[in-house]
């Protein structure tokens, strides 16, 4: 059941890799800033972010440290669990 | 059941790829300093009762049953996770799942406000992703809207007797869809359409963007039931505990 569930998740995130060609999937957040720009070009952001990572592979390594710190918690507790659950 | 389920599948993904022909579009957090400071204050102003409720929620349910705070951990951990995952989608851009739905069953909506905010804010202060002033309006759609819409999505199912899965599944799944409607309701109120009104900006920035979440949403509850499964195996003792408080599965 678990390993059907993944693999559908798996292939959604995959198939558009191969569907979708011509397309950078570039963040839909900086689609929206054009999408604003486009409906009210007289709007100025009144307040700028305190800290930018410099340049999109720091970016990446912050992400990417999310994501492992999650998973490695969530890895941890089933794993406690699963033992538990053997160890009576 | 395992004929029902393919049969389930193979139309979900038949829908997806004839989805693959959309155009190119947007979805996500609000930016900062991308929503007048009027809309800022309101939504802040919203968001923040919740926020309270849910602190309070919090602690008093971490002094009465202390063995709850794995289950917390692997809540805050799950929104961790998915939120960072930045995922292709078929029309050509890419966006996150919440994971919100999660931690909203297991522990009520209000304590999921708190977890939400706190990656908000992770989010917000060290990868420019969303921001300080939009916080409030990101905070009420992704760690308000959307746990109450799987709250309430869950209690609905359990009382249609739509099997427990499939419950859990569904409201995962709308938790992430209702958050980024709430997003486009946002961005709609503060830019109208010039012709069409608030309405009308409405279904430009929702019309588009709720095709490049549908999918991530199947995922996002997908990924939900795999871990529900796990937790219902294993730890059917922390599970038992929370259910007295009658929030999750009774």
């Amino acid at each position: 059941m678990n390993r059907l569930l993944l693999f559908i998740a798996a292939l959604l995130i995959v198939l558009p890799l191969f569907i979708v060609k011509n397309t950078e999937f570039a963040g839909a957040d900086t689609l929206a800033e054009k999408m604003i720009q486009q409906i009210s070009p007289q709007y100025e952001p009144w307040f700028d972010v305190l800290f930018e990572p410099p340049g999109g592979e720091v970016e990446t390594l912050l992400f990417s440290v999310q994501a492992a710190l999650g998973a490695g918690v969530i890895g941890y507790i089933i794993g406690l669990y699963k033992g538990r659950k053997r160890n009576g | 059941m395992k004929k029902s389920l393919f049969l389930f599948v193979s139309v979900c993904l038949t829908v997806y790829i004839l989805f693959a022909l959309s155009p190119s579009v947007y979805a996500m957090h609000i930016m900062e300093g991308f929503l007048p400071w009027q809309w800022a204050l309101v939504w802040w102003l919203l968001f923040l009762p919740f926020f309270f409720i849910g602190l309070r929620t919090m602690t008093r349910l971490m002094k009465q049953k202390p063995e709850a705070k794995l289950l917390l951990a692997l809540a805050t951990a799950f929104t961790f996770v998915l939120s960072a995952l930045k995922i292709p989608s078929v029309t050509g851009s890419s966006s996150h799942p919440t994971g919100t739905g999660f931690g909203a069953l297991l522990f009520g909506p209000f304590m999921m406000t708190v977890i939400g905010t706190a990656v908000l804010l992770f989010q917000a202060l060290l990868l420019a992703h969303g921001g300080l002033t939009t916080l409030g309006a990101n905070a009420f759609s992704m760690a308000v809207v959307g746990p109450f819409v799987a709250y309430g999505l869950f209690v609905l199912c359990k009382k249609c007797g739509i099997s427990l899965r499939m419950s859990v599944f569904l409201a995962a799944m709308m938790a992430n869809l209702a958050t980024y409607v709430m997003t486009s309701f946002q961005l709609a109120l503060a830019f109208p359409d010039v012709t069409s009104g608030v309405w009308g900006a409405f279904l430009k920035f929702a019309s588009i963007f709720a095709v490049t979440q549908l999918p991530l949403a199947i995922t996002e509850g997908l990924l939900t039931v795999v871990v529900w499964n796990f937790l219902h195996t294993y730890s059917k003792r922390e599970l038992d505990l929370l259910e007295e408080r009658g929030v999750f599965f009774k």
